[in-house]
């Protein structure tokens, strides 16, 4: 089997679970459950904004989170002032979008190195935080909508049919609505990374030199894809803030940022369905060892297991030390290695790892 | 005689006190194959990195068919016709030998184009065996074919190669100075190379580089006879 047969076998293998998933889970599970696979599918989007910059362009943002925020923060004061959801989520997009195209030419343009990069876009988050946190006073509001500060902003109206301000989005819908959304999002990045463009920022990432002496502007094509990661990071803040129909500063903070490079980490660089595995497999895991708090005995081991940080931080040293790639492109070879040893090959032969791969 | 391919007029770089490069005026016309000879640290890669804007220049100018070209970008001065193959290989390493020539031929020819010239030039560097073959597991002289394939893939006037014979196997440094005649058919090139076999193979005319400045020019027997040129720089060789 060749690379592209197995690409769109991958791909068809997505589609089927993917629209299998959306159909199912209403009808098999209860409410509660389908809530939290909702803030799942929202938060694999958001992994999928970093698993473009990181993982194919090879910017690292520390500040994802940012442009997750805005878009949340965005959709919110738009809401409370326009009233219909129509113009508030698509600037919910824009604006982010903006704001990551603005830090974008100057860390870009500016030849900012990488490890730079990653402080400064930590840095821009962690203002954000502090800045929407101090603006709890009754003086502190745009239009009608009031920041609250660290109290966060409650209540915020979901989102309407397009151009329908009488028919809201209900829980099942938004469901529907994020599940259908992260899938368009995957086949739409899978399309983006085949595409001339996408094979184009894969270059610059392997090699930077080479691709300016080829004739290509690097700074041009990270610019571009870093403002694509944060109109998809601002959407998926805006779903986010639909979802529990609140946003609190805390969606820019250290804890938030730091997330998403775990999902990316621990489900793969360079793939796009390991961050969503990654993100929805850690999601799971802290939801399942924050339900299963001790009852205040001694017992030593349960107080372990129930701290959450705790184990995501040895998962996630374990993962860097011991599966540097993540989980799926490591099963991807083993998968690979399985294969070639079957068919006897004196020559191990590699697949040629493609743009498109992942 | 015609204008220039490129000039250099009182180029000059200097590192902090180290004056890597200094006052070099330099001429090259259209078509022709120039070698570049000097010991290591006369300049010669620093020479190279200022035509490619790769550095900018202390003081000084390039001039590319006359047009300045000194504080270019590099991407701006590819785009004008000026390829280079570095001495480290400077490849794709985590993409296929193919990925890598489609990129460089992607920059200037339209999708169907480039699914053609990718073939063929895979084909006219020997590389279509282990086109599917990631470039980073190559040996190093087959990198040496897909940096300069990925350079001709561009189609640019002027190549510069920087040692394009390191590392390579005497069946392989064969192969390369054939291509580098055939190339010289179509487009001018400059050569930077330390192996005197492969410069008899292809050189007219020498530049000699000493300590960042020009040392002498002529032709490739006469550089050989060269007393002080023997002396800086193939003392070893002709003594043996």
């Amino acid at each position: 089997m060749n690379g592209r047969a197995l690409n769109l076998l991958g791909l068809g293998l997505v589609g089927v679970i993917g629209i299998a998933f959306l159909v199912l889970i209403p009808r098999l599970f209860e409410l509660d459950v389908v809530l939290e696979l909702t803030v799942y599918m929202i938060m694999a989007i958001l992994a999928l904004s970093l698993a473009l910059i990181w993982g194919y362009g090879g910017i690292l943002c520390f500040g994802q989170s940012a442009f997750f925020g805005l878009g949340a923060y965005t959709y919110a004061i738009a809401v409370f002032n326009i009233g219909e959801s129509t113009i508030p989520l698509l600037l919910a997009i824009v604006l982010p979008a903006a704001f990551a195209a603005l830090l974008g030419y100057f860390m870009f343009y500016g030849r900012i190195s990488d490890v730079y990069l990653g402080v400064i876009t930590l840095t821009v988050t962690l203002i954000l935080f502090n800045s929407v946190n101090s603006t709890a006073g009754p003086e502190f509001r745009i239009g009608s909508a009031r920041l609250g500060g660290f109290n966060g902003i409650p209540g915020i109206p979901p989102l309407n049919f397009p151009g329908n301000k009488a028919s809201p989005i209900d829980l099942e819908g938004m469901f529907y609505l994020a599940t259908i959304s992260l899938l368009l999002a995957y086949f739409g990045l899978r399309l983006l990374l085949a595409s001339r463009f996408g094979r184009i920022i894969v270059g610059i990432r392997e090699n930077e030199r080479r691709a300016e002496l080829l004739g290509y502007d690097p700074r041009a094509y990270k610019l571009a894809t870093f403002t694509i990661g944060g109109a998809l990071a601002g959407f998926a803040g805006c779903l986010f803030a639909n979802w529990g129909n609140f946003v609190s500063p805390t969606i820019f903070g250290l804890a938030q940022s730091a997330q998403i490079i775990i999902w990316v980490i621990v489900g793969g660089r360079g793939t796009l369905i390991g961050p969503i595995v990654g993100c929805i497999g850690i999601q799971w895991l802290t939801t399942a060892l924050g339900a299963n708090q001790p009852s205040g005995g001694p017992d030593w081991w349960a107080k372990i297991f129930a701290n959450a940080p705790l184990i995501l931080g040895i998962i996630l040293i374990a993962f860097v030390l011991l599966v540097p790639k993540g989980l799926v492109p490591t099963l991807g070879d083993l998968g690979q290695w399985l294969l070639s040893s079957r068919t006897k090959r004196a020559k191990t032969r590699l697949e040629p790892k493609r743009a498109e791969e992942g | 005689m015609a204008a220039p391919l490129l000039q250099t007029r009182d180029l000059s770089m200097h590192f902090g006190g180290v004056r890597a490069v200094r006052h070099v005026d330099f001429s090259l016309a259209e078509g022709e194959l120039r070698c570049l000879i000097g010991p290591n640290g006369a300049g010669k890669s620093t020479f190279f990195k200022m035509l490619t804007g790769q550095l900018q220049p202390t003081h000084g100018h390039v001039l590319f068919r006359g047009q300045e070209i000194s504080y270019a970008h590099a991407h701006e001065i590819a785009r004008l016709g000026i390829g280079i193959k570095t001495q480290v290989p400077s490849v794709f390493d985590g993409l296929s030998v193919r990925e890598n020539i489609w990129l460089a031929a992607s920059r200037i020819h339209s999708r169907e184009q480039t699914k053609r010239v990718v073939d063929e030039m895979l084909e006219r560097v020997g590389l279509i065996e282990v086109a599917e073959r990631l470039v980073g597991q190559l040996a190093h002289g087959q990198r040496q074919w897909v940096e300069l394939g990925l350079v001709l893939a561009t189609d640019p006037q002027l190549i510069l190669l920087d040692e394009p014979a390191a590392g390579m196997t005497h069946e392989e440094v064969h192969k390369t100075a054939e291509l580098v005649r055939e190339i010289n058919r179509t487009k001018a090139l400059i050569v930077v190379e330390h192996d005197m076999q492969f410069i008899r193979m292809i050189a007219k005319q020498v530049t000699v580089f000493n300590q960042g400045s020009v040392l002498v020019e002529d032709t490739v027997e006469s550089i050989m006879r060269n007393p002080q040129v023997r002396d800086i720089y193939l003392g070893k060789q002709a003594a043996a």
